[in-house]
């Protein structure tokens, strides 16, 4: 019980060790970059042309931009730890307020679209394993790969121009209801489960081989119930570990699809802020998605032992 | 390139390698086809790409306009040519950016180990942490606009894999006999490195940067498309497909085609990318 104990709080620790990394990553690469923030802020606002050493000072000041870079680590460190990222330069309102506003939304398009992807990824990966014609096994493997290689923007935009522009099934843009998801959903959905489908199947393959597939068979199991009940269990482990991969490039993949399809979230957020320069935003995004990203890592960390009990053993 | 198209020419192994993906050579001919527009993008088409005709607006694709045309009557199939220029240079030179950080992190982190080892592999796990996406986001933010601001953001935002892949194999080649024979001759540690290490850490890390350049073919014009890479005249291959946005009803070739390109394109390269994995996968 003791060494559980420490094992969680020895991961619980790497995990904010490397939050707090990721937050310095962040810091390194938009705050002491050989830039100015203060003419990239003034620049975007267009409010070049009237600027005067006045503003410029007090922006600077507002921004702990005249302190020397240790000064001001500091303080946005301490401003991080309280959830506290500035305020957008754009719209003067707090980062982690429009993010809290964004998030719920891209959380329920990615969830969906995980739900989807795991899906479509598991009955390939599962049809391809249990047919027996290599033709159709090479073309049902084949699609993933192919799949992983589409451009995200490019195949939102045919589904866009197929199904709401051609057939006017769903609508084109917009957070509204039910029927503005499954677009959006598609889209992001297809390269994840392409991701699953991929690993699985090597994984279902791998698992295959062992001796006791054979020990079951021999017992009369039909291939179809040891696959199911079998040797599935034990295949989903490898993507088990892939899950803070997979959350991370539905994260990703949300910029393009939120901007495809005009619908808010922590995508279109970030990409209107790489737009207009908007460097407290940017931070916010990128910081969320290391924490989701951590997180996410740390949970699948803990859920092992529970679920495979070969790792049980290793972890205390 | 070139090295990776010698390790393709048919050799008996390679015969039964073709068996299994038939459709190899013809994702070889696209990307020499690709290759060739980004070079002498003149001899595949007589249209000029940033001159418009009014008149010949949203054609649809006939002989004359392959890919059609499209809101000021430019020839697509043109542009999306004389964009291969723009957007391939972005993405070698991002896999480059990531291929010789990456090799001289691995190389450091890998042979001398002790501390320099454990920051630089924090590091790396802490900037995959990062979704690549956004990391290179940021570094545009700071860097603004631009096809060279977005190559440099793809590049530094993929070091971290190409550290970890050198890393792994300086580490297992350190510890052979010929490394030891070499370093008790008296060798100094940068020619072990150069002569001895490097060279057997070359397939792996080739078959890497084939995969990285399919991805970064992707990202680059991703963020092009998001409106990040050069201004509108120019035919950078995400910009047409976001342009073709206003005009989806009307003309469907505007988006669809040359975004096939781009698919096309990483298609072929992520195979070339699996042919050459698996192929030194059967040689060890």
């Amino acid at each position: 019980m003791r060494g559980t104990a420490l094992y969680l709080l020895g991961r619980g620790g790497q995990a904010l060790l490397v939050l707090w990394a990721a937050f310095s990553l962040s810091f390194v690469v938009l705050y002491a970059l050989p830039s100015d923030p203060v003419s990239i802020m003034l620049n975007q606002s267009g409010e070049q042309s009237t600027v005067n050493q006045q503003q410029v000072a007090a922006l600077r000041a507002q921004y702990h931009l005249d302190e020397p870079l240790a000064v001001q680590y500091g303080i946005a460190l301490w401003h991080a730890v309280q959830l506290d990222f500035g305020n957008s330069i754009q719209s003067g309102q707090p980062v982690s307020a429009s993010l809290a506003e964004a998030l719920p939304k891209t959380a329920a398009l990615a969830l969906v679209s995980l739900a989807v992807a795991l899906v479509l990824g598991v009955s390939l990966a599962l049809v391809a394993s249990l047919t027996r014609r290599r033709w159709l096994r090479d073309l049902l493997l084949g699609l993933p790969a192919v799949a992983v290689s589409l451009p995200t923007f490019w195949v939102g935009l045919l589904l866009l121009q197929w199904f709401s522009f051609g057939w006017h099934w769903f609508p084109a843009m917009g957070n509204q209801g039910f029927a503005s998801l499954v677009l959006p959903t598609l889209t992001l959905a297809i390269p994840t489960s392409a991701v699953i489908a991929q690993v699985l199947a090597r994984s279902l393959a791998a698992t295959a081989r062992l001796p006791f597939v054979d020990a079951l068979r021999a017992k009369g199991l039909s291939p179809l119930r040891v696959l199911l009940t079998h040797v599935l269990h034990n295949a989903v482990i490898p993507i088990l570990s892939l899950s803070g991969v997979i959350v991370g490039s539905l994260l990703a993949g949300s910029v393009v699809t939120e901007t495809v399809f005009s619908r808010e979230g922590v995508g279109r957020l970030a990409q209107g802020a790489v737009s207009t320069q908007d460097i407290p935003v940017v931070q916010g995004v990128v910081v969320l998605a290391a924490l989701i990203f951590i997180a996410v890592n740390l949970l699948v960390d803990l859920l092992y032992p529970l679920l495979d009990p070969r790792i049980r053993g290793a972890a205390r | 390139m070139s090295l990776a198209l010698t390790a393709v020419l048919p050799r008996p192994r390679h015969l039964r390698a073709l068996r299994r993906r038939p459709l190899l050579p013809l994702g070889v001919i696209v990307l020499l086809l690709v290759l060739g527009w980004a070079l002498w993008p003149q001899l595949f088409t007589h249209f000029d790409p940033l001159l418009g005709m009014p008149a010949n607006a949203l054609q649809s694709p006939s002989l004359v306009h392959w890919f059609g045309t499209d809101h000021l009557g430019r020839d697509l199939y043109s542009r999306t040519v004389y964009g291969a220029g723009l957007s391939l240079r972005a993405t070698l030179l991002a896999v480059l950016i990531a291929l010789v950080s990456g090799i001289l992190l691995g190389v450091l982190a890998g042979f001398f180990g002790g501390w320099v080892d454990a920051v630089l592999m924090r590091l790396v796990e802490v900037l995959m942490a990062i979704p690549a996406l956004l990391l290179a986001m940021a570094v545009i933010t700071v860097l603004g606009f631009g096809t060279l601001n977005i190559a440099l953001a793809v590049g530094l935002s993929s070091v971290a894999t190409f550290a970890r892949l050198v890393r792994g194999e300086v580490l297992r080649w350190r510890a052979s006999t010929f490394v030891e024979a070499a370093s008790a001759c008296g060798v100094g540690p940068w020619t072990i490195i150069a002569r001895h290490i490097l060279p057997h850490a070359s397939a792996p890390v080739l078959a890497l940067a084939a995969l990285e350049f399919g991805s970064a073919v992707l990202s680059v014009s991703a963020l092009s498309f998001l409106g990040f890479g050069a201004p509108p005249p120019q035919p950078e291959w995400g910009l047409l497909v976001a342009e073709g946005r206003n005009f989806m009803i009307a003309a469907w070739w505007y988006t669809s085609l040359p975004g096939l390109v781009v698919a096309a394109v990483v298609v072929s390269a992520n195979q070339l990318a699996r042919a050459l994995q698996q192929d030194q996968g059967g040689t060890r």
